[in-house]
């Protein structure tokens, strides 16, 4: 089903097929021994959950952590989304649709993660919908032909990947949980990517140029999905420390990224796609892959709303809520009436 | 339900053979050779055309419900609706591949969604209508999944293995349809002014499309005939119309006054203006890369 007669499936793909996942997901609780103080908890490495005290700031982080992850799942629908109807073969429609709808799930789950926090869904999709909270950068991107949804699933699917595994460990017990869940599927998701490109890349002339479009064209911004440089000076800085310290980050941005292109660059050789850097070339004294830079006056426009489909995608969201406003109402007024009816006949 | 074929046969209506017998009728020239050899290419042929209308209607809904996705009232409901859209995709994959052995092509699934013109379609014009609200496609799921329901219960003990399998999944999925499509036509119907106004105009929208579900076509009354399903379409209509009715009932809607204009001709690959561009949209990057593997 995904290509394994292709692709040696004892190689892992992403991070949520290698040990760091395994680990991630094998969680000691001593919470008898430790107690339910909040820092206690923290410095035992153990799970904060719903019930617990915990300081304001760590609550709020985690709600806008969260909440812009759920974002990103449901946004993320978009891209792929306008692909389900034109998908070139049945095969590729139905996994296309499952995949979208596994993102459906994605957002929902994490919606209930931050509901745990004292916030409602109708409240963080406001907040979307508004823009006072954001979703990845990523999604900010169009994609073109049949191919970017190969290199969406590779790339996209592939660094999500990379930076959710360390969030299974998160201090947060239902953002691990939910992160726990969420890797293994996105995990299929990456294989499936990688899938289509294989066959793209060993398929017509025309098939071959759309994946290495499709490859030059996410390469970058995928790059860029793990944020700003914050090793060094950076590292110091407000977020990156404090979150480090609560246990909701647990490697920089710029590790994770390392990690993303040395396993990514052999992958594309094994497509035979070139990647659109050429500094990028195996540095044997550090024993990783050494890239070029990163164009990061491209990120913070991206950011700031002067991406390709910022507007888009927010309008479409909106779109899609208010239209369904009516139908929203019509389910709760038709929930209340039936409440009341059976209280009177109790 | 099935038990008993040769009583089910003899419940086709009269009118529905005469029908069959009409000049111009879905001609297969086949059918009126004379030789052993094509009469038995014919009864394969019949088979074939029978089970695309069965393929070809859940094929293009699943295409209708796939453009839902990210446009649903709710997320709950783009997964929902993706799941109906998937469902009725595998049963069509499920049938193409033994069409392309009953009518001698060898052709497979893609060969059919993505290579076969419009005049080539047999389903019925209900699914191949544009996406309206969300209460229209409630509407449409509840005619529809009512047909379904009955009409994958006719064919559990067909006589082609292969169908009776499509049949055997697919019967619990389009429970699910249905029960989906019922709850939601009861929230909309009981709920505001508003979304009575609007359940009640998609009710009034679909009679149209409905009578065409039920018609006896030629090829399915052949499939009566060769075992293939227990009931002609006409059979199946009393029960998909009771759930329907009753559902319209509680939900405080009523049912439409006969339609003045009715669809037809779907099953003849005879289809409204929507179906071309679904097509185009469905078969275009298929057929921009000739020979290609996906
Ligand atoms: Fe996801
Ligand atoms: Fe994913």
């Amino acid at each position: 089903m995904y290509g394994n007669d292709v692709i040696d499936p004892n190689d892992p793909l992403n991070a949520a097929e290698t040990e760091s996942y395994d680990q991630a997901r094998r969680h000691e609780d001593r919470r008898h021994e430790v107690g339910d103080d909040f820092d206690a908890l923290i410095a035992a490495d153990q799970r904060i959950e719903p019930r617990d005290a915990m300081p304001d700031k760590y609550r709020q982080t985690l709600i806008r952590q969260i909440a812009q992850h759920a974002h990103s799942e449901i946004i993320g629908m978009q891209p792929e989304g306008n692909w389900i109807t034109r998908a070139p073969s049945l095969r590729r429609k139905a996994i296309l649709t499952a995949k979208v709808q596994d993102e459906a799930g994605h957002g929902l789950y994490l919606y209930s993660a931050t509901e745990t926090l004292g916030i409602d869904r109708a409240e963080l999709l406001d907040r979307l919908h508004n823009g006072t909270q954001k979703y990845s950068s990523i999604f900010n991107y169009p994609t073109l032909t049949w191919a970017d949804n190969g290199a969406i699933g590779w790339l996209v699917d592939g660094a999500a990947i990379m930076n959710q595994v360390p969030l299974c460990r998160c201090s947060y017990g239902p953002y691990a949980r939910a992160m726990i869940r969420v890797c293994k599927e996105e995990s299929f998701h990456q294989r499936q990517g990688f899938e289509i490109l294989w066959v793209l890349s060993r398929g017509t002339e025309a098939q071959r140029a759309m994946a290495q479009d499709a490859a030059n064209r996410w390469w970058w911004p995928a790059l860029m999905m793990f944020g700003p440089p914050d090793t060094g000076e950076a590292a110091t800085g407000g977020h990156t420390a404090q979150s480090m310290a609560w246990g909701i980050k647990r490697f920089s941005n710029d590790d994770l990224r390392q990690k993303f292109v040395d396993m990514t660059a052999p992958q594309a050789q094994k497509l035979g796609l070139t990647l659109p850097d050429p500094e990028l070339r195996w540095n044997e004294e550090r024993g990783h892959w050494d890239f070029g830079q990163i164009d990061w006056d491209e990120f913070w426009r991206v950011l700031r709303g002067d991406g390709p489909c910022n507007a888009e995608r927010v309008a479409h969201r909106r779109r899609a809520h208010e239209e369904g406003a009516w139908v929203r109402e019509a389910a709760n007024a038709y929930a209340a009436k039936h409440a009341e009816a059976r209280e009177s006949a109790a | 339900m099935s038990a008993d074929r040769s009583e089910d046969t003899s419940r086709v209506p009269r009118s529905a053979w005469a029908e069959r017998a009409r000049p111009g009728a879905q001609g297969r020239g086949a059918t009126e050779a004379v030789s052993e050899d094509t009469s038995e290419l014919a009864a394969q042929g019949g088979s074939a055309a029978y089970l695309l209308g069965v393929a070809d209607d859940a094929m293009v809904y699943a295409q209708r419900l796939g453009e839902w996705m990210t446009n649903a009232p709710q997320i709950e409901e783009d997964m929902a609706l993706g799941n109906v859209s998937l469902d009725l995709l595998g049963q069509a994959r499920g049938l193409y591949p033994r069409i392309g052995e009953l009518d001698g092509t060898d052709r497979g699934e893609d060969d059919y969604a993505m290579f076969r013109d419009e005049r080539q379609w047999r389903n019925v014009h209900l699914v191949e209508q544009e996406r309206g609200d969300f209460a229209r496609e409630m509407a449409r799921m509840l005619w529809f999944a009512a047909y379904q329901n009955e009409l994958y219960a006719a064919q559990l003990a067909s006589s082609d293995p292969v169908l009776a399998g499509v049949a055997g999944k697919a019967v619990k999925e389009v429970r699910y349809h249905l029960d989906h499509a019922r709850h939601w036509v009861l929230r909309l119907g009981d709920g505001t002014d508003e979304s009575h106004r609007r359940m009640q105009a998609a009710i009034d929208w679909a009679a149209p499309y409905v009578d065409e579900l039920f018609e006896d076509d030629p090829m399915s009354l052949e499939a009566v005939q060769a075992g293939l399903v227990a009931m002609a379409p006409s059979q199946l209509r009393a029960r998909a119309q009771h759930v329907v009715e009753a559902t319209v009932a509680e939900a405080t809607l009523t049912m439409p006054e006969a339609p003045g204009w009715r669809s037809r001709g779907g099953r003849d690959g005879l289809h409204s203006r929507p179906m071309g561009f679904l097509l185009a949209e469905l078969q275009h990057i298929a057929r921009s890369h000739p020979g290609a593997t996906w």
